[in-house]
Order: C-alpha cells, then structure tokens, then sequence
C-alpha cells in the first residue's frame, strides 16, 4: 500500500487559507470581548442579584453547557426565523460562540469572586463604596486575575469549536479547508495543514494572552 | 408529504439518540484505554514515551475535533481502511476521548504522587508495588469526578460526527427540520434530549467531586 502525499497543491492555495485563519481569529476576538463582558455580568448577577435573575443565570449557565455548539449553532441560524429573528450567517455565529463563552466564563469568574477573602468587599464597603462600584473596582480585577487561566483555556476551546462555523458557511479556516480540498482533490493533505495551522494559532493564542494577563496583573 | 405529529418527531429522535449514546460508549470506552496509556506515557521515566505521549496530547487537544473527524474521515482510506461516517467518528472520538483523559489522569497521579511515593519507597515497596497499591487507589478517588464530567463533553462531542453523514441526534433532528418544516420545535427538541442526557451526569460529576473530596486537606 503505497500512500503518495502531494501538499504542494494545498500550499498553493495560501491565500484562502491565510483569509480563513483571519476569519477564525476575528470572529474568536469578537466573541471573546462580548462572552467575557457576559461573563463577569453573569457572574455578578449569580452573585448579588434578585433571585428571579439568579436562577434564570442559571438555567441559561445550565442550558449552554449541557447542550453541544453546534446545536446551540444551528438553533439560532435554523430555528430563531421561525420567531423572526433571521441573522446571517456570521452574526448568527458571533452570537453563538458569545453566548457559549459566556455560560462558561460566568462559572469561571464566579469561582474567582468566591475565592476573594472576603475581607475584600468589606473595605470597599468601608471606603463608602457603592456595591457596584466595590464589585467594578475592587472585586472583579483581582478575580479576573486569578482565574485568567482558565479564561484563556475556554477561548481557546471556543476558537477550535468555531470550526463547525464552517458548516453554515462563514468562510473560517475549516470552511477554507473544505473549499481546497473540493478543488485540488487532496482532502487529506488540506485538512492536515488546516489542522496545523489551528494548533499553532491555539498555542499563540494561549501564549499571547497568558503572557497579556501577566502584564495587566504586574500594572495593578 | 407525510405529516408529522409531534409523538412522531420526538419518537424518531428518540431513536437517533441511541445512536448519540452508543458512539459516546464507543468513544469513551476507546478513549479510556488510548488515554491509560497515554498518561503512562506521559508518566514514564523514558524521555521518547513522554515526548510522544505529550504531541499526541498536544495535537488532540489543540486542534478542533471536527477537523480531526476530517482527517480520519479523508486518511482511513488512505492506509487502506474502508471508511464510513461510523468508523471514521468512532476513531476520531476516540482519538480525542483519550488525549483529555490522559491529561485528567495524569494531572491525578501527579497530585498524589510527590511524598506518597516517597513513603511507599520508605517502606520498601518496589516502585511499580508502590505505584498500585499506594498511588494509584487515591489517584483513582480524585479522578472520578473530573472524568464523569468529561463524560459530558464527548457527548457533547459526538454531535459533531453529523457534519461527516452520521445519523445521530444532530443529524436526525436536521434532516426531520427539514422534512417537517418546522425548525423550532426539532431543534429545542434536540437541544432537550441533549440537557435530558447530559445535564443528570454533570450534576453527577457536582455530587461526586464533594462526596470524595470531602475527606481531604
């Protein structure tokens, strides 16, 4: 059995490659910024809120992640025009991976508030801090600290899950991958260099910003 | 057209469930063994074991599982294995299963292992005598709850095996969207058999984590 590999073909096509991996580091950027933002308000309200908010944190936390991506996915792009609300297909995606990162970084933030000696809060309160500004100001950075490693490790899950993006044809790297291999008849080599190139995007990804977080908690 | 009564929908994704639980079983058990001997590796006093262990590692878990269900998918059949969207899923979760769990065992071990192995040399048991009878009971305490929860993402996992034509949940619940015209209700419908699945097992994984931890520091 003789296996002939032929990448040239594959490389050839580096253009729609390089468009692709753009596309997957933007659509994860923007993802990132609003599920982090959703993630520190949900954890606030898990925390502090009303108890109506509380729970419905935390059906929508249990919700996410007891269901699969691409079904969240292809719940907003195929199911919501049935309630009117059709998004294209990269807003549709933005929405999803945000939503998702999100219901993660909620858990993960609040278990950062609640290992806060809780000490913490009460100086705040003592400076006469209102309980917004105690939680902007004096709560959520240093937690945002402690857990920044493990927010980092969910971006990056959610950039390899925004492959399946793909599927409802947002032009991401695995969709670049699909179009090459359909032209130039060599699926295995296309998804292979696909392949390598997510893991060097995840690994300076991770890299990029563990290294970022470090700086942002030295300039505290 | 045939129509579709809400009874019929739920039945036929009910029956495409199985097919969602019986790829996660395969993947699991798979998973559990390519991961045993991945932690080994990564474990193991020989430098060529651990640096092989830990790309294996490395490359599952630093790239999407769709794409790996590609590339087994496209490279079966190039080492002359008849694919189909079964076997190509099956090794691909599998592949996948056992990268992650390799990582959770080990992490296990290592977190037992530092004075208690100590201690088992002090009482002159050989190191393998120390590893089974000292290390690995209380690394296997630790782990249970972090692998139950795992469980969770390669269910989660195998909706992806839809994109390559395999008809599991995902895929049942597309094609009756399509059939029925109506995507709404397949779609919560799928999502809720997912939640029914997943959501007693990670709630598992909470009760475990405490009942077992509740004992140490």
């Amino acid at each position: 059995m003789q296996v002939a590999l032929d990448f040239r073909p594959v490389l050839a096509a580096w253009p729609s490659l390089l468009s692709g991996a753009a596309w997957t580091l933007g659509l994860t950027a923007v993802a990132s910024v609003i599920g982090l933002a959703g993630g520190v308000a949900g954890a606030a309200a898990r925390r502090d809120g009303p108890a109506a908010l509380r729970f419905a944190v935390g059906a929508y936390v249990e919700a996410i992640r007891n269901t699969p991506f691409v079904v969240q996915l292809y719940f907003i792009f195929f199911a919501l025009p049935a309630l009117g609300l059709r998004l294209p297909a990269t807003a549709a995606s933005l929405l999803a991976m945000s939503l998702n990162l999100a219901a993660y970084a909620t858990e993960i933030v609040r278990s950062g508030l609640d290992a806060a000696p809780a000490g913490q809060g009460e100086a705040a309160a003592s400076l006469g801090m209102t309980k917004t500004q105690a939680f902007l100001h004096v709560l959520a950075p240093p937690a945002l600290g402690r857990v920044w490693p493990s927010l980092v490790s969910q971006i990056a899950i959610v950039m390899l899950g925004s492959a399946v993006c793909g599927q409802i044809s947002v032009p991401e790297l695995s969709f670049a991958g699909s179009l090459i291999q359909s032209r130039t008849f060599r699926a295995f080599e296309s998804f292979i260099v696909v392949a390598a190139l997510y893991l060097a995007m995840a690994a300076a990804l991770r890299r990029g910003l563990l290294a970022a977080g470090r700086r942002f908690a030295a300039g505290d | 057209m045939v129509e579709f009564t809400a009874w019929d929908i739920l039945r036929n994704l009910a029956l495409a469930a199985r097919w969602t639980l019986a790829l996660s079983l395969l993947a699991f058990i798979g998973g559990s063994l390519a991961g045993a001997v991945a932690a080994f590796g990564r474990l193991s006093a020989s430098r060529v074991a651990r640096a092989a262990a830990g790309a294996y590692v490395d490359l599952f878990q630093g790239t999407p599982l769709l794409v790996q269900l590609f590339l087994c998918y496209f490279g079966l059949p190039l080492v002359g294995v008849e694919t189909s969207a079964w076997t190509s899923a099956a090794l691909a979760l599998t592949l996948y299963s056992g990268a992650f769990l390799a990582e959770i065992w080990r992490g296990c071990v290592e977190a037992v292992s530092r004075d208690q192995s100590e201690a088992a040399r002090s009482l002159a048991l050989s190191p393998i005598q120390g590893f089974v009878h000292v290390i690995l009971p209380q690394a296997a305490r630790l782990g249970v709850a972090p692998t139950v929860g795992f469980l969770v993402q390669v269910i989660k996992g195998t909706a992806l095996a839809s994109v390559v034509g395999f008809v599991e949940l995902t895929r049942a619940g597309g094609m009756i969207a399509n059939a029925t015209l109506r995507p709404l209700p397949v779609y919560a419908a799928v999502g809720a058999f997912y939640f029914a699945i997943c959501w007693p097992i990670s709630a598992a994984a909470r009760n475990l984590e405490v009942r077992l931890n509740a004992g140490r520091d």
